[in-house]
């Protein structure tokens, strides 16, 4: 996760302390690897396909997703970056910055959209993401793809791909990089 | 930005952050105008659309308050409040009931009565922004520019569009926060020019070196503090520039012969085409508008491609909606 999103988040200023590792370096290398190839199943190929990782902590995942699809099937999928801050619903209730500007170079109408993130919570960062794209075309389908699914869902959104289900405690943080996925929690200086 | 010390709020502004000013460079520092920068590219590439236009600032209404002429800050407001889905409303002194005799005071508190969130206000004493942010309890203000005092979001687009045009240029050494090593020379009627005054205080926040070249009528009485080099010899200055930015000679607040005559002036301070060759190749030229064609920029000079000025409007946009947006939607604090 990156640090602007952990100094906006409550405690504000709070460090996170690692309790557990819960995947390896070579577990979230795995999981890439088989949702790469889940893609490529369910969508009977690359054909129309295009990926969007949402700032910040989706766009590596996007980035790896894109070099395993195209060491499998040899195909450079359009891979883009969405930054959804504007359209979150929880503007003026917690400080909402942009981390960095959309990067949607192609066009999604009628394309197969994925979009990937890191972890998957309560649901509202995507409902944001999915009004975001629609600024961007009609797209032909929308999938989801998640490295951890902590659960507390407060719309009804699922994914499509996961790297893992991980039952967490509403307090709890999870922080997922290609380091591997920690629980831990954020701790007042 | 400045936090605002009165009453907590009450009704529909219950619970927010308290609400914050944007009236001079100087509330911001180095750290504020980097942000607002960054926070810019996003509103660049949301401008760039097919459709562009962000929830962002729904249900907040922004008021325009303009009590002197104005083309482009006005109507790069309006657009930057609309875009981020904001409510507009327009207030012009000239067809309002300023002219049956209403107060500045009563003006203002008649406008909040109606619900606002922010205020963009242009005003042709120094210093009304700062009164008016005094009057009101719960909206943002924005200072729109303020008589020969300052005008900050001017400021802000100068810096975005210098450091976005300069970027992996040679000179630019720094990052895209940064206009360390720049040089910059601001040209003209600098004694009547709210635009020079902020323009000083952000170029020399962001480490930009800046010179200022007028006749010794337009510059201010005294430059006591302000961190630049004084020249009256363009000829002199323009090979060594990176940015060439030329200020509107303001006869209207000329109350006083300040000039021998404007062909004198063309001769002397103008960029005319000859002298516009002096500049080196990859030199930017800027004016905040209007321009004077053919008094301070020959009319060619202001058409050629190193000329910049549609940029800066086109960037005022955004960098108005990142504006908009830091003081009524984030909820970030951005106070040196």
């Amino acid at each position: 996760m990156a640090e602007r999103e952990r100094a906006l988040a409550p405690p504000y200023g709070g460090v996170f302390v690692a309790r557990t590792t819960v995947m390896a370096p070579d577990d979230v290398q795995r999981a890439v690897w088989r949702m790469a190839h889940e893609i490529i199943e369910r969508n009977h190929g690359t054909d129309g396909l295009a990926l969007v990782g949402l700032q910040t902590g989706g766009v590596w995942i996007a980035g790896r997703l894109n070099e395993t699809i195209q060491t499998v099937s040899g195909v450079d999928v359009p891979t883009g970056t969405l930054d959804v801050a504007f359209y979150r619903d929880d503007i003026g209730l917690r400080p909402v910055l942009p981390e960095a500007a959309t990067d949607i170079p192609f066009d999604l109408s009628g394309q197969t959209v994925v979009l990937i993130d890191d972890v998957l919570f309560t649901g509202r960062t995507v409902r944001a993401a999915l009004n975001a794209l629609a600024d961007y075309g009609r797209a032909r389908a929308v999938q989801l793809a998640v490295m951890v699914d902590r659960g507390h869902r407060e719309l009804p959104i699922r994914p499509d791909y996961v790297g893992k289900n991980l039952p967490t405690r509403r307090d709890e943080m999870v922080d997922v990089s290609e380091a591997g996925v920690v629980l831990g929690d954020m701790v007042k200086k | 930005m400045k936090a605002a010390t009165d009453l907590p709020p009450v009704g529909r502004h219950a619970g927010q952050p308290a609400r914050r000013h944007l009236l001079s460079v100087a509330d911001l520092g180095a750290d504020g105008i980097e942000e607002v920068l960054r926070v810019t590219d996003s509103f660049v590439e949301v401008s760039g659309r097919a459709i562009p236009k962000v929830p962002a600032l729904r249900g907040k209404t922004v008021v325009s308050l303009f009590f002197e002429d104005s083309t482009r800050t006005r109507l790069s407001f309006e657009t930057a409040a609309r875009r981020l889905s904001a409510d507009v409303m327009t207030f012009s002194a000239a067809s309002s009931s300023v002219n049956k005799g209403e107060s500045l005071r009563d003006t203002v508190e008649t406008i909040e009565a109606m619900g606002i969130d922010g205020v963009v206000v242009r005003h042709a004493g120094s210093g009304v922004p700062w009164q008016v942010a005094r009057w009101l309890r719960q909206a943002a203000v924005i200072n729109g520019g303020d008589g020969w005092h300052e005008h900050p979001t001017q400021a802000l687009l100068d810096c975005y569009t210098i450091t976005r045009m300069l970027a992996g240029a040679p000179a630019h050494e720094g990052g895209p926060g940064s206009l360390a090593g720049v040089r910059i020379a601001i040209v003209g009627d600098i004694r009547h020019s709210r635009v020079a005054r902020s323009d000083v205080l952000a170029f020399s926040a962001l480490g930009a070196h800046v010179t200022l070249v007028a006749p010794p009528t337009l510059l201010p009485p005294s430059l006591a503090g302000w961190p630049v080099e004084v020249s009256h010899d363009l000829d002199a200055v323009l090979p060594t520039l990176d940015v060439v930015y030329l200020l509107r000679l303001q006869q209207e607040r000329m109350r006083e012969a300040l000039l021998p005559s404007l062909r004198e002036y063309t001769a002397t301070y103008g960029l005319t085409s000859t002298r516009a060759r002096l500049l080196p190749d990859d030199a930017l030229i800027m004016h905040p508008g209007p321009v004077n064609r053919g008094v301070e920029i020959a009319a060619e000079v202001a058409d050629q491609p190193s000329s910049v000025i549609t940029r800066q409007v086109a960037n005022g946009v955004a960098v108005r909606m990142a504006v908009l947006y830091l003081l009524l939607g984030s909820g970030v604090d951005l106070a040196a």
